[in-house]
């Protein structure tokens, strides 16, 4: 199957030919497939939030291609217009950006961009109101109204109402609580799960995208550094230490118990060190 | 992109020009501005000119950035010139037709403008360029002291002043990312008829606007939470202290407008 989404040779400076140049990605390549869940992690200023951007055409690579189903994004304005709404993207804290005087209105603003027409309008906003979790009566009231963790879900029912094919995501947790958090990771599983869409989310939650992802893109000081799956990511656990990353708290006591003599595997889940553990009792 | 505007933005340096005392730079901008409302002809322009590049000179600002901070400026500039190409009356026709008629004196006059705005808009920058937000308003509160015996509250001024500079660069990057976020959302800025493009702001300024008063309110808890109250019994980390080097620019000052008052004398 080809891939969704493909990323050859992508480089981007910023301010190019003034003192503040400053190359944000350096000769990227990657490729996504179709109804992946991809974890994008990186120190603060890797050039995740650039990489990102690309994706979806917000902006234009220095050098090398963003290629959706195939065609480069940048060949034709259509084309462009159309990642738009084909890669949907939820930028860091998106309930900033809620304008509009009633819930409804504000995630029907993606949709009436596309130029639908209003019952299809209706039924995407009802549909992703639900994917997240809105009421009907939260649905007309203001989203000024509404507390932090539930503006973040009206910010990302506007995005998945587009309904895009590839959804990504920066960091859409910070700054919530554990409760919040969990309702929006499964809020995304959801809509990945009715839509067979493919999911890319920039987390600082090693915990998070060692249990939910199928891979993992490591970015470090605008090259990609690893690009396996969270197994293979992980056993890495000094490199990624020296990225200034983490790794998962459960990776942290395994290897700690292996270093004591215990003869364990490194393991990235909860529900993996739990099954180890056991066997360990049973075996002895 | 919005960021790449420079329009005042302060570089850091450690030139003459970046250490003179606030209060003198800013007397200094009133003065050169005074002489170039003076100046009239090629002869006093060229006095100007000359000090205005010495004073780019010795401050080490990089011409480029001085001439990037320009381009947003260029509409009102050619608005004006043309204008006075249009509307002036003059002996010596050049070009007419219909209505229109294009005189030597027009051409002149719009040059001179030109270069007068110009030359108004770089002494300006320089002044931004080389005077960091607080030291320009520390200066500023520092000058209009004495109006503080007419009840003209000139410390919340000066203070009002320096928060709006700081928050400039702020609103910029946040401006920055609402409109990004709203494109990703199919949002378009760049098509459209007029209307269109006014009402397709509406999604920048209600979350700007409302953002603009988080940070408002949190910035006064703040303060507050820090004892500010005013200016009142304040002291300044900072104290103003005219030297040696300030004394030399308030006389290069008087001679510079004596300059061109005496060539307008003379009719040069």
């Amino acid at each position: 199957m080809e891939p969704i989404l493909q990323v050859q040779n992508l480089t981007h400076t910023y301010s190019a030919g003034t003192p503040f140049e400053h190359t944000a990605l350096e000769n990227i390549n990657f490729s996504v497939n179709r109804g992946e869940f991809i974890g994008i992690i990186g120190h603060t200023g890797s050039g995740k939030s650039t990489l990102m951007q690309h994706l979806n055409g917000l902006l234009k690579p220095s050098s090398g291609q963003i290629l959706l189903d195939g065609k480069d994004i940048w060949s034709d304005k259509k084309l462009t217009r159309q990642a738009r709404f084909r890669v949907g993207l939820v930028f860091q804290y998106p309930e900033y950006q809620l304008f509009e005087e009633t819930v409804y209105k504000d995630i029907a603003f993606g949709p009436k961009n596309m130029g639908l027409d209003k019952a299809e309008i209706d039924r995407r906003v009802r549909q992703s109101a639900e994917f997240v979790g809105l009421t009907e009566q939260q649905l007309q009231s203001s989203p000024f109204d509404l507390s932090g963790g539930q503006k973040r879900r009206v910010a990302i029912a506007g995005v998945i109402a587009m309904e895009p094919e590839v959804l990504i995501l920066d960091e859409p947790t910070a700054g919530l609580d554990p409760v919040g958090r969990e309702e929006i990771l499964s809020n995304i599983q959801r809509y990945r799960q009715a839509k067979n869409a493919t999911i890319m989310m920039v987390s600082h939650s090693m915990n998070d995208v060692a249990r939910l992802t199928d891979r993992l893109l490591v970015l470090n000081g605008s090259h990609i550094a690893m690009n396996g799956t969270p197994d293979e990511v992980f056993c890495h656990a000094e490199e990624l230490e020296q990225m200034g990353l983490d790794i998962p708290e459960i990776t942290r006591v395994f290897l700690r118990l292996r270093a004591m003599g215990l003869p364990v595997e490194p393991v990235y889940t909860m529900e993996q060190g739990v099954a180890a553990l056991k066997k360990l009792k049973e075996g002895k | 992109m919005l960021k790449d505007i420079t329009l005042g933005q302060y570089f850091p340096g450690n030139s003459v020009v970046h250490r003179l005392d606030p209060r003198t730079k800013l007397v200094m901008l009133v003065v050169y501005i005074v002489a170039l409302f003076v100046a009239v002809n090629w002869i006093s322009y060229g006095v100007m000119f000359a000090f205005l590049a010495t004073c780019i000179a010795i401050s080490k600002i990089p011409v480029k950035s001085i001439v990037r901070g320009m381009k947003p400026l260029m509409f009102i500039l050619l608005f004006t010139a043309v204008l006075n190409i249009f509307f002036t009356e003059g002996e010596t026709v050049l070009v007419s037709f219909w209505a229109v008629e294009i005189t030597l004196e027009g051409l002149i006059r719009a040059f001179f403008m030109m270069i007068r705005i110009l030359m108004l808009i770089t002494g300006t920058f320089l002044l931004t360029y080389t005077t960091s937000p607080i030291a320009l308003t520390d200066g500023l509160e520092a000058l209009l002291n004495p109006l503080k015996k007419i009840k003209l509250p000139v410390h919340e001024l000066s203070m009002m002043t320096c928060i709006a500079l700081r928050f400039i660069p702020t609103l910029i990057e946040e401006t920055d990312k609402i409109m990004s976020a709203q494109k990703a959302r199919g949002a378009d800025f760049e098509n459209g008829k007029l209307m269109e493009r006014v009402k397709a702001l509406v999604p920048i300024l209600v979350p700007l606007f409302i953002s603009a008063f988080r940070r408002a309110d949190e910035l006064a808890t703040a303060m507050e939470c820090r004892c500010y109250h005013g200016g009142e019994g304040r002291t300044k980390m900072k104290l103003l202290r005219y030297n040696r080097n300030d004394y030399s620019a308030y006389g290069i000052g008087v001679l510079l407008l004596a300059g061109v008052i005496v060539l307008k004398r003379f009719g040069l």
